[in-house]
């Protein structure tokens, strides 16, 4: 790494690599066995249902089972895209 | 007692074969009885690198049909004392193997005085690798720092929880350790490669070893004698390393960091 090292200015291809790794593994570990199987069912039907409202990409839907203290939480999010209105 | 070790990691190439060669001679380096055995039915490969290629006689296979005993199968190294090897089929009958067959032979090796038996599991998710872990006490998931080896390898994970006799029978889990190979100080320091600590946070596993990436690996496949044994190499000491960890010792990571370069050397690159 010289000089003009200083300047380039992307984000490390390293750090890129650990984040798509830690959405896609959480994703396939919650598929198999991280929920209960009617969860990717559930997954498609409420898209169909919002994308009867909003213009979603299918990414941009998350769900996810997580145990906290003996319980289940549902946890379902939806990320809006930026031009919905 | 004996104790059996899955190298495994879903994708291929990432050196499953060559970890499984370098931890079976350490182990036996340190006075242990190991057999390693090449789990890659059809795709024989283990023997070329513990350069044994010309002294298989029987093989996986012929023991678990009944065509010749186990110590006629086993071939003895000609540098340890105390390892033995146990060559793939090359039948090209993927059904060979059963797990009835696998376990007779584990019996058989434990009745034998054998500490270790390493498991060396063929890539993929498929019948040999599922049989490759079924036994197995511990899992080395062997790892490269880059994307689909990482992916992979949480896949198997994921088999190793479900899918092992360990499991079935909900006597505890397969201990599982992570051991990065191909690994490049350099490329880490630039963020061009992800380190050890990302691939482990991602994965949940405790660190066995890092093998730096090195031109000593091609070396000591193409002359038939495990990297381990070559004591002027990093990756050796890597690998003398990791079978201290897996002894029980601790040992600090070495080879993670990039050598410390002088002022004149990070200013003007080199």
């Amino acid at each position: 790494m010289g000089l003009l090292a200083l300047f380039r200015r992307s984000p490390p291809s390293a750090h890129v690599a650990k984040e798509r790794l830690r959405i896609i593994i959480q994703q396939e570990r919650n598929a198999r066995g991280g929920g209960p199987d009617y969860l990717p069912l559930l997954r498609r039907e409420l898209l169909e249902v919002i994308r009867k409202y909003v213009n979603v990409d299918p990414a941009a839907v998350q769900i996810n089972v997580e145990r906290e203290d003996g319980q289940e939480v549902l946890e379902f999010s939806v990320a809006l895209p930026e031009k919905a209105r | 007692m004996t104790e059996i070790i899955v190298v495994t990691s879903g994708k291929g190439g990432v050196g499953k074969t060559t970890t499984s060669a370098s931890l079976a001679c350490g182990l036996a380096r340190r006075g242990k009885k190991v057999a390693v055995i090449d789990f890659d039915i059809g795709l024989r490969n283990l023997d070329l690198i513990m350069g044994c290629e010309r002294r298989v006689v029987y093989d996986f296979v012929n023991v678990i049909q009944g065509e010749c005993t186990l110590k006629q199968a086993l071939i003895k190294d000609k540098r340890l004392e105390t390892l033995y090897v146990l060559a793939a089929s090359q039948t090209r009958d993927k059904d060979a193997l059963s797990s009835e067959g696998v376990r007779r032979v584990f019996d058989d090796l434990t009745a034998d005085g054998f500490e270790y038996i390493i498991c060396d599991s063929p890539a993929g998710i498929e019948k040999g690798a599922h049989l490759a872990m079924y036994f197995a006490d511990r899992a080395v998931v062997v790892v490269n720092p880059e994307v689909s080896s990482v992916r992979d390898s949480d896949r198997i994970l994921g088999l190793l929880s479900a899918k092992t006799l360990r499991a079935e029978q909900g006597n505890g889990q397969v201990k599982e350790h992570l051991l990065l190979t191909r690994y490049s100080p350099k490329r880490v320091a630039t963020g061009e490669m992800m380190s050890v600590g990302d691939v482990k946070e991602i994965l949940g596993l405790d660190v066995v070893g890092v093998v730096p990436e090195s031109v000593d690996v091609l070396a000591a496949s193409n002359a038939g004698i495990p990297v381990i044994l070559n004591e002027n190499s990093d990756v050796s000491r890597a690998y003398e390393d990791a079978v201290a960890r897996l002894l029980g010792e601790t040992v600090p990571l070495r080879f993670v960091d990039e050598p410390k370069k002088g002022f004149f050397a990070r200013m003007f690159g080199g």
